[in-house]
């Protein structure tokens, strides 16, 4: 980590999902999109939103409510565009807010009775004077046996 | 890594793929000095490269292989003990390399044994073959060698072949005159390698792959314009557009050459297997390839090459047969296995087939059912084909024993998995005794493909084109009916029987429930034929498959997407996938359409007949001819009334009679299962407790019966059944069935000459014939039919049976028509297939008319028609 006289700051893409605020590393973040004329698959998992063309690359698109067993709270939702392993994948959201600076110091551990479906995502939080922040592991969000184990 | 040494190590590999190759040649044909120089220069090259490189190892391996070669050139014998050891080195180089490509380093170890082997048959071939050089060196010296002396000959060689750089090289000797002529080979042949060099370029696989995605790209990104376009009537991008479709074409077509390679290169190395494994195995093996020229993108033939070597391993192991087996057979002691590939329709067609043994069938069957893949019973009603498939299944491996060869448990399971995987499909024909042929057919390429796209319930997918056979509108009343067993749907498509699968229910959409109104896609995986039930058909159009997010890959349904010209994503159905969601409950419908296709193995008995099997009274199944039943029906039990003492049921409008069988009791409530057959109007039902199954077999009716209704018994499957007459039971749902066909009863009865080799059909036709007002004579051959007309009999009408051994139906027409007695007699033709040759060559012999073989209707109206005979006379 850091020395105490030198601050680092972590940068995030503040995203509300069920009225709860996440954060997603901005290094990670490749773009935020509207999804439009969505693609449903039939059979797959019901985290998968369905399939969009998002400038000639085809896009997963992962319900990030249902994956982390929370409520929608709006029906026109959002995408924050994400890559793993060379597939590109966008995360359902209510809506997307500011990109805040964070002092990486003042990350603090999840709180030990924190959901066990956010916890398995979320690699701390940040006490913003409103609200909390939950920050993202996008690797974890998307691996596939995190999400068996979430079904 | 370093560029120079990454070049030495593509360009080694390919020269030792070369070597291998050409050593198998050299083995065959010793004498052949060309192939031997062209070896001896690449492995020269080799070492010379190695020394430079400063990789120790190499250079001493292949200084060793050199100088065995060497004493070949010089005329020596090439044994198969040497070449053998020659080729172990070869491999042991190419671990070398692989081993220098990933570490960047010779591995360390010591190849003391090969060296040790490679100068030990050197110093042996020269001890036997040399003995007069050696025998001259001594007189010179005028006493024996002593040890650490060279022979002076050999010294001169060693001499003459010192020098490594080829600009040295090319320096004639003046001393060695043969050496000079082989070296004047060498440079030619080092001049043609310049001259290549300048056409070709090493390009990365890397480069062309992202190429080929911009390609992809460019078509898409051309669709989505064309489609753009295509809504605008008057738009001045037209023309432009249009051009830049046609280059956008052109330019698919030349990426995708690049991409091409020559099956060949698959094949490289199987002469080699074969060698060491005839060594091994102790067969006399001859290896056939044919088409090695054929190209198919390379990311197929990656994919294909190993399941083809095990095929080709499985065949050299398990196959053929040791040659004393082989004579024993009548056979000759060399095995034979042949590789064809060809082009076809867009697909690669690779076809291996062998002349061994042939599948054991009963093995497979007993190693079936002890895997539980099917139980006894079904066992025993699969044909031979049917039991051949499960040499596809999941972990089936028959070899008894588990040879080095093959049997490590990767069996045709995983060769199958391999080839669905790049849309292919495999099918498998065995003749006992004969061999074994697979036909594969793989795609082209895997990049773009045509597909058709369809809707259900208001979603759109793709189905690869080279799947579908054809399409069909499912109609009410139309053509092609749609017939219902128990919950399964089957779609009866000319003489085929195709069961259905609802794309609807595979995917969990909601969609209507009415088949009918939908589109049928009439699909073929393999041997297997079924129909894929759309609500509608769009078009067809070229797609760039793009692989599915990991996220999906486990759907069985879809194998992969895409996006359309009009910019949506969708997904490409799997049609592998809808032929396994069939399971093993529909083997047997499948190979009902399969059956009725018209090259089969069993060739010499295709008299097949599907069968309906059902049971009634007693628990001893009985079958009547799929074709003579019109539909099969099952009504709620409540819906049956009795009227004048008889059980009726409405149907369709009107009153339909139910007539039981013997002991088999109308049910009350529940669901009653029926057989209804129909004639014009009129239709009637037959009361069954169960429908068991379709099946087909040979039907061949064994023991005749007393009993009325029953034709007799036959085994069916192997169990036996009972066949039902029919024509026994219609006249009991109405009395007058028969008899209304011929009001005119007092007339002459027409004489009727009935020919048809199969004793099931003259049972079944001569009733209905009969009843029909015709005195029939049936007999069992054309040449019984001649033999009566030369009897003077005369008949008014023949019908005959196109297929039948020694003389078929049209040959007993002609010779029919060249007889002055009977000329003028029309003459019917009973047949299961009908092609537009079979009615051409039916015209030319004369036939009047042609019927299908189990339209009882049609032929009693061609009758009438041809003859002028029954009610319109």
């Amino acid at each position: 980590m850091s020395s105490d006289t030198e601050q680092v700051f972590n940068e995030y893409v503040t995203a509300m999902v069920g009225g709860q605020m996440f954060g997603l590393p901005i290094r990670r973040v490749q773009d935020v999109f509207l999804p439009d004329r969505l693609t449903k698959v039939p059979l797959a998992s019901p985290e998968i939103g369905g399939l969009i063309n998002l400038r000639g690359r085809i896009v997963t698109l992962v319900d990030l409510a249902y994956r982390l067993g929370l409520a929608r709270r709006s029906d026109t939702s959002m995408a924050i565009g994400v890559e793993l392993a060379g597939e590109s994948y966008g995360l359902l959201i209510d809506g997307v807010g500011e990109v805040m600076s964070l002092d990486a110091a003042l990350l603090e551990r999840n709180p030990i009775n924190l959901d066990a479906r956010l916890a398995a995502v979320s690699s701390g939080i940040y006490r913003l004077e409103k609200q909390l922040l939950l920050v993202l592991d996008v690797d974890r969000v998307l691996a596939s046996d995190a999400s068996a184990a979430a079904a | 890594m370093d560029d120079l040494l990454r070049e030495f190590v593509t360009e080694t590999n390919e020269s030792l793929d070369v070597v291998d190759v050409e050593l198998v040649r050299f083995e065959q044909d010793p004498n052949n000095a060309l192939i031997l120089n062209n070896i001896f220069r690449l492995v020269h090259t080799i070492k010379g490269t190695c020394g430079f490189l400063g990789l120790p190892r190499l250079e001493m391996l292949a200084h060793a292989a050199e100088s065995l070669m060497g004493k070949f050139r010089d005329g020596l014998p090439a044994t198969r003990e040497a070449v053998t050891v020659i080729l172990a080195t070869i491999d042991r180089i190419k671990e070398i390399l692989a081993a220098l490509e990933r570490d960047q380093s010779e591995p360390d170890g010591t190849d003391s044994d090969l060296i040790g082997d490679l100068e030990r048959i050197a110093e042996h071939v020269q001890a036997s073959a040399q003995q007069p050089a050696i025998a001259a060196t001594e007189q010179a010296l005028g006493r024996p060698l002593r040890a650490g002396e060279v022979p002076l000959d050999e010294l001169e060689r060693v001499f003459r072949e010192t020098p490594v750089d080829p600009s040295a090289r090319r320096q004639p000797k003046p001393a060695a005159a043969p050496a000079e002529e082989r070296l004047r080979i060498d440079a030619v042949k080092e001049d043609e390698a310049t001259k290549a060099g300048t056409q070709s370029i090493r390009v990365t696989v890397d480069t062309i792959e992202q190429l080929m995605t911009m390609v992809s790209e460019l078509v898409l990104t051309r669709n989505q314009l064309l489609e753009i376009v295509r809504r605008h009537d008057d738009s001045e991008f037209k023309a432009p557009l249009q051009r830049l479709s046609n280059v956008t074409a052109e330019l698919q077509e030349g990426v995708m050459k690049t991409r091409m390679q020559p099956i060949g290169n698959a094949w490289q190395k199987f002469p080699r297997i074969i060698r060491d494994l005839s060594h091994d195995l102790g067969k006399e093996i001859e290896l056939e390839l044919q088409g090695a020229e054929t190209e198919l993108d390379r990311q197929v033939l990656d994919l294909i090459k190993d399941p083809l070597t095990h095929m080709l391993r499985n065949s050299a192991d398990h196959g053929l047969e040791t040659p004393a087996e082989r004579r024993a057979a009548g056979k000759s002691s060399q095995g034979h296995i042949r590789l064809a590939a060809y082009h076809e329709g867009g697909q690669i067609i690779v076809q291996f087939a062998d002349d061994g043994r042939g599948l054991d069938t009963a093995r497979i069957k007993a190693k079936a059912i002890a895997q539980g893949l099917i139980s006894e019973s079904d066992a025993a009603k699969f044909n031979d084909a049917q039991i051949h498939k499960f040499i596809f299944a999941p972990g089936f491996s028959t070899a008894q024993t588990i040879t080095s060869v093959s049997g490590r448990g990767v069996g045709m399971d995983v060769v199958r998995s391999n080839i669905d995987q790049i849309g292919g499909t495999i099918d498998v024909k065995s003749v006992a005794g004969q061999g074994v042929s697979f036909t594969i057919k793989i795609p082209l390429t895997l990049a773009i493909i045509a597909a058709l796209i369809v809707d259900v319930g208001g979603n759109r997918f793709a189905i690869p084109q080279v799947a579908v056979v054809e399409l069909v509108r499912a109609r009410k009343g139309g053509d092609h009916r749609i017939e219902r067993i128990k919950d399964t749907a089957v779609l009866r498509l000319r003489d085929k029987l195709l069961p259905l699968a609802r794309l609807s229910r595979l995917l969990g959409i909601d969609s209507r429930d009415e088949i009918e109104g939908g589109f049928i896609v009439v699909t073929q995986v393999g041997s297997q034929s079924f129909g894929i039930v759309v609500d509608g058909v769009f078009h067809t159009e070229e797609i760039v498959v793009k692989p599915m997010s990991s996220k999906l890959r486990d759907i069985p349904m879809f194998s992969g997407n895409t996006i359309l010209g009009d910019g949506s994503v969708i997904m490409i159905v799997d049609p592998n996938g809808v032929a396994r969601s069939f399971g093993s409950t529909v083997v047997s419908q499948m190979t009902a359409a399969e059956r009725a296709q018209p090259q089969q193995l069993e060739k010499s008995d295709d008299d097949m007949t599907s069968l309906l099997m059902f049971r009634a009274g007693s628990s001893q199944p009985k079958a009547v001819p799929l074709s003579l039943i019109t539909r099969l029906e099952e009504i709620d039990a409540r819906r049956i009334e009795l009227s004048n003492g008889r059980h009726m049921v409405q149907y369709r409008g009107q009153l339909m009679p139910l007539v039981s069988m013997t002991d088999a009791a109308v049910k009350h409530e529940g669901a009653q299962p029926l057989l209804v057959f129909s004639d014009g109007a009129r239709s009637m039902a037959l009361v069954v407790d169960d429908i068991v199954d379709i099946v087909e077999d040979h039907l061949d009716i064994q023991v005749a019966s007393a009993t009325p209704g029953v034709l007799g018994s036959a085994v069916v499957k192997g169990v036996a059944t009972e066949i039902i007459d029919i024509a026994h039971f219609l006249p009991l749902a109405f009395e007058d069935w028969f008899r209304r066909k011929d009001r005119t009863q007092q007339r002459r009865q027409h004489a009727v000459l009935l020919v048809d080799d199969s004793p099931f059909f003259r049972n079944m036709l001569v009733p209905v014939l009969q009843a029909a007002g015709y005195a029939v004579t049936a007999v069992g051959s054309a040449k019984e039919a001649l033999a009566l007309i030369d009897q003077d009999r005369s008949f008014d009408v023949t019908i005959t049976d196109i297929e039948m051994a020694e003389m078929d139906g049209f040959e007993l027409a002609e010779a029919l028509r060249a007889d002055p007695r009977c000329a003028a007699m029309p003459v019917i033709a009973l047949s299961s297939q009908v092609s537009p040759e079979m009615i051409e060559r039916g015209r030319r012999a004369g036939l009047a008319d042609y019927v299908a073989k189990f339209d009882r209707q049609g032929l009693i109206a061609a009758l009438m028609e041809q003859a002028g005979l029954g009610d319109a006379a």
